[in-house]
């Protein structure tokens, strides 16, 4: 263990893993990529908490630029963030995006030691939360949060409370049920056992008691467990349609009441067991459907993009407020990096205003004073001065959630459904048939025994088990691939879509990957000038390019000087050098492009840096699978990849541009309108509207920790190209359902010809039902995985 | 067999004993994370008093 961590630090850095420069940072004989890295050390060190790099090699993250914390000092802002507090102890929980491993959880929960005024921390690990419970007398909310970013591990804090809405995924009283209906089932085959076998003359004594004790099992079962079914049902009928549940709860109170019936007037066993055994199957299907990645957010919108609070300026003082209490009027004071939360005017400041939220555009977009910068654009230079507007509910950004014709013109009506209503209709047909045949013979008491055994025996029990079974063992293929679906029904709506919508920035581009090339030409004394002056600077492109050069060593600087958000210059050995935004540079230089990393050095235009985002691999082989599919691009980027577009897609494409985000809404409601289901692919926030919209929703990232706008699923980047397979495997799944349905009839008809003769002994149906319900669950896990590999998914 | 009548009611008695401990197990959230205390129940105290001597960083 000791010998394999020393041979790893020679090459990568001790904290977080990155390939190290050729100049690195040591201390204590290890190696850092950046002063980060090695503060992040230096703090454990002095805590004695190296234990973290025991249980993990480099289990760190590098740090990311500082925040600003003051808002935190609030006291409106505490109480809504904490979760309790009593005298001297608060408890909060925070969403921490940074864990990931089992040192994590070590760290995090060793807290205590870096401070004393923290109690006690506990780490949820697939929820990413951490419950801390500290002294608030001795140590602040800022300090607490402050004393995490210094160890690496930020707490996420955005307006949508990501921790409280993050409750368990399925129902608490639905587990509750099911328990209650396991252990209803299992006694009630205790007691039936010797009715199945038999009961000797002398045993007869204890007959009506086990009857009597299986109908008073019998009512919870009923009344309790399969309370929803009832509800549903009645709710359904209201509304003059048939929904699966309709059925579902005729047999539930037919089984309940022959069961009643028959242990009462003491005429036979009742089917206790049959009721008890169908209610938890039916359960245990149900929680199969509402079970879905309780780590994974699919309902984020706005809100978990926007900070908690804002700086405002009050008579001139800067005072941290919330963003609901955010009026009309008010003078907002964004620094850089910061989100604009609300409409406003820019009072003051240069602004450049990265809109590629709303709009997908990647480059930054100037602002003159007295314009109108839209909620949801981040600052990238020096602090500006804004006045609101209009309420952050209101803004233009935020309008887009609040449109009311989302989805709600889609019928949305699964496979379930649509066949309970015929699958009923003929149930009843067959039983009031039965019925009719046994009263003309004048035998009432078989027409009531053959009218309750066939809606018995005709359960679709299967049908409520199959669809379950089959997509959640869909759900795990897909799961294991990288692609999230938040829940079984929608995997129906994803073998149902005919059109594919891509995003262009992020979606058939990557967000990671940056191609950096230089435009120009630089000595190897220039490029080492160029790196010294990088190294200085914490900004992504910085870092981007730094890498890209690699030198081997450093000189030293004088006079270094970063405009924000615009650039960076020094004097080194003698040589004036800026980089950055071509308005920063003292001198004008013309006929070059706007965009990249210009470099200036002495007075000489060098040439740019110029970073291109990469195409993600195998876009063509996608396309060319997908041909069978209405395909559609949608880029809220300007065209210059327009010809590169036409290359890898068909000719019939629609490829457009500049669209804003409404205007892709309103491109999917026009390709709904015309009966087309929508499978949408996006990433940001721009394609919020049309995600939700669409019929599939599908949000792509390069990291699953990432913030997604909602959709129905999620997919990671480097799965794009499995896309055709995971529909195909979807359509598969729906094949599978069908053919389940059609073994689960023929055992019906089996069921039937007793039950038509009035001849159905409980036993008879005590057996039948968990034979079919056995026989679909392994044929459904059977036939999905069978076409998974056929799928090439397994 | 009169003895039935008495072991039925402890069957019934201890299996809704059970049912119970359930409920009350969930109600108080020990089902809430299965995934974290199977990793904290390996971490080991010993190795921090070892590892600290060791490791101690001298500024």
């Amino acid at each position: 263990m000791e010998d394999q961590s020393k041979t790893t630090t020679k090459a990568i850095c001790y904290h977080c893993g990155e390939d190290l420069p050729k100049v690195k940072y040591q201390t204590d004989d290890k190696d850092f990529c950046c002063a980060g890295c090695m503060a992040v050390f230096k703090i454990l060190s002095e805590n004695n908490l190296c234990n973290y790099y025991v249980y993990n090699n480099t289990p760190g993250r590098q740090l990311k630029n500082e925040s600003h914390l003051e808002y935190l000092d609030d006291p409106k802002i505490i109480d809504q963030l904490l979760d309790y507090k009593h005298e001297n102890s608060s408890i909060i929980t925070f969403y921490i995006p940074a864990i990931h491993c089992s040192s994590c959880i070590w760290l995090l929960e060793h807290l205590y030691k870096i401070n004393p005024a923290i109690f006690s921390s506990r780490i949820d690990f697939l929820k990413k939360q951490v419950t801390i419970n500290f002294n608030h007398e001795e140590i602040s909310l800022r300090h607490l949060v402050e004393t995490l970013n210094q160890i690496g591990y930020e707490p996420l804090i955005s307006l949508q409370d990501v921790v409280k809405a993050h409750s368990s995924s399925v129902d608490k009283s639905l587990v509750l049920k099911i328990a209650v209906a396991g252990f209803l089932m299992g006694n009630v085959m205790l007691f039936s056992f010797p009715e199945y076998f038999g009961l000797s003359g002398f045993e007869k004594q204890f007959q009506s008691l086990f009857g009597w004790l299986n109908l008073a099992f019998s009512i919870p079962a009923a009344f309790y467990c399969g309370r929803d079914y009832f509800t549903s049902a009645i709710t359904s009928i209201k509304h003059k349609h048939i929904n699966l549940d309709t059925p579902l709860a005729l047999i539930i109170a037919v089984l309940f009441l022959r069961t009643a019936f028959e242990v009462i007037f003491a005429t036979g066993p009742g089917f206790a067991d049959t009721l008890t055994g169908l209610v938890f199957l039916l359960l245990m299907g149900k929680w199969l459907k509402q079970r879905t990645y309780h780590h994974i957010s699919f309902d984020r919108d706005y809100r978990s993009y926007f900070p908690i609070a804002v700086t405002t300026i009050q008579n001139d003082k800067e005072k941290p407020v919330s963003i609901n209490d955010i009026k009309i009027g008010d003078r907002l004071w964004i620094r850089n990096g910061e989100l604009v939360p609300a409409d406003a005017i820019l009072m003051k400041g240069d602004a450049w205003v990265d809109m590629s939220f709303v709009t997908g555009e990647s480059e930054p977009i100037h602002k003159v004073l007295g314009e109108i910068i839209y909620a949801g654009g981040r600052q990238t230079t020096e602090a500006i001065e804004l006045e609101v507007i209009k309420p952050v509910s209101q803004s233009y950004l935020t309008g887009l959630w609040n449109n009311d014709n989302y989805k709600n013109n889609i019928e949305k009506q699964n496979f379930n459904d649509s066949v309970a209503k015929y699958f009923s209709l003929g149930v009843f047909l067959i039983a009031f048939a039965a019925t009719a045949y046994w009263l003309f013979q004048h035998d009432s008491h078989k027409a009531w025994s053959a009218f309750t055994a066939v809606i018995i025996v005709a359960c679709p029990c299967v049908l409520a088990l199959s669809t379950p079974f089959t997509l959640s063992a869909i759900l795990s293929v897909f799961d294991k691939k990288g692609f999230y679906v938040k829940n079984t029904d929608a995997v129906e709506e994803l073998a149902k879509c005919d059109t594919v919508i891509f995003d262009k920035t992020g979606t058939l581009t990557s967000n990671e990957n940056a191609e950096i090339s230089f435009n120009g030409s630089l000595t190897n004394e220039e490029k080492l000038i160029v790196a010294s002056l990088l190294r200085n600077s914490t900004h992504p492109l910085s870092r981007h390019i730094l890498k890209a050069l690699n030198v081997e060593r450093f000189y030293s600087l004088k006079d270094y000087k970063e405009l924000v958000g615009k650039g960076l210059s020094a004097k080194i050995n003698n040589h004036v050098i800026y980089a950055g935004h071509l308005s920063m540079l003292p001198v004008t230089v013309k006929s070059v492009g706007e965009t990249g990393v210009h470099i200036l050095i002495d007075h000489n235009y060098k040439g740019c840096f110029d970073i291109k985002q990469q195409w993600r691999p195998g876009l063509g082989q996608l396309v060319s699978k997908l041909s069978t599919f209405k395909l559609q691009v949608l880029s809220g980027d300007t065209d210059k990849d327009h010809s590169m577009l036409q290359t890898i897609f068909p000719e019939k494409t629609t490829i457009r541009f500049y669209q804003r985000p409404h205007q892709k809404l309103e491109a999917v409601i026009s390709l709904q309108e015309g009966g087309n289901n929508v499978l949408m692919l996006g990433d940001g926030l721009n394609d919020a509207g049309a995600l939700k919209q669409s019929n599939f929703g599908i949000a792509l990232t390069d990291n699953i920790n990432n913030f997604t706008p909602g959709c129905d699923a999620i997919l990671q980047g480097n799965s794009l190209n499995s896309l055709p397979n995971f529909i195909q495997l979807s359509k598969d799944g729906l094949k599978v359902i069908k053919i389940s349905f059609a073994i689960a009839i023929t055992y019906n008809c089996i069921g039937i010809y007793y039950a038509v003769q009035g001849t159905l002994y409980p036993l008879v149906a005590a057996v039948l039902m968990p034979i079919s319900t056995v026989t679909i669950i392994l044929f459904t896990t059977l036939a999905t995985r069978w076409f998974a590999r056929k799928n090439k998914l397994i | 067999m009169n003895i039935l009548y008495f072991l039925v009611g402890c069957s019934v008695l201890m299996a809704l004993i059970f049912l119970g401990a359930f409920f009350w197990a969930y109600k108080t959230g020990q089902n809430d994370d299965v995934h974290t205390p199977g990793i904290r129940v390996l971490f080991d105290d010993e190795v921090i008093a070892e590892k600290s001597e060791e490791d101690h960083f001298s500024s």
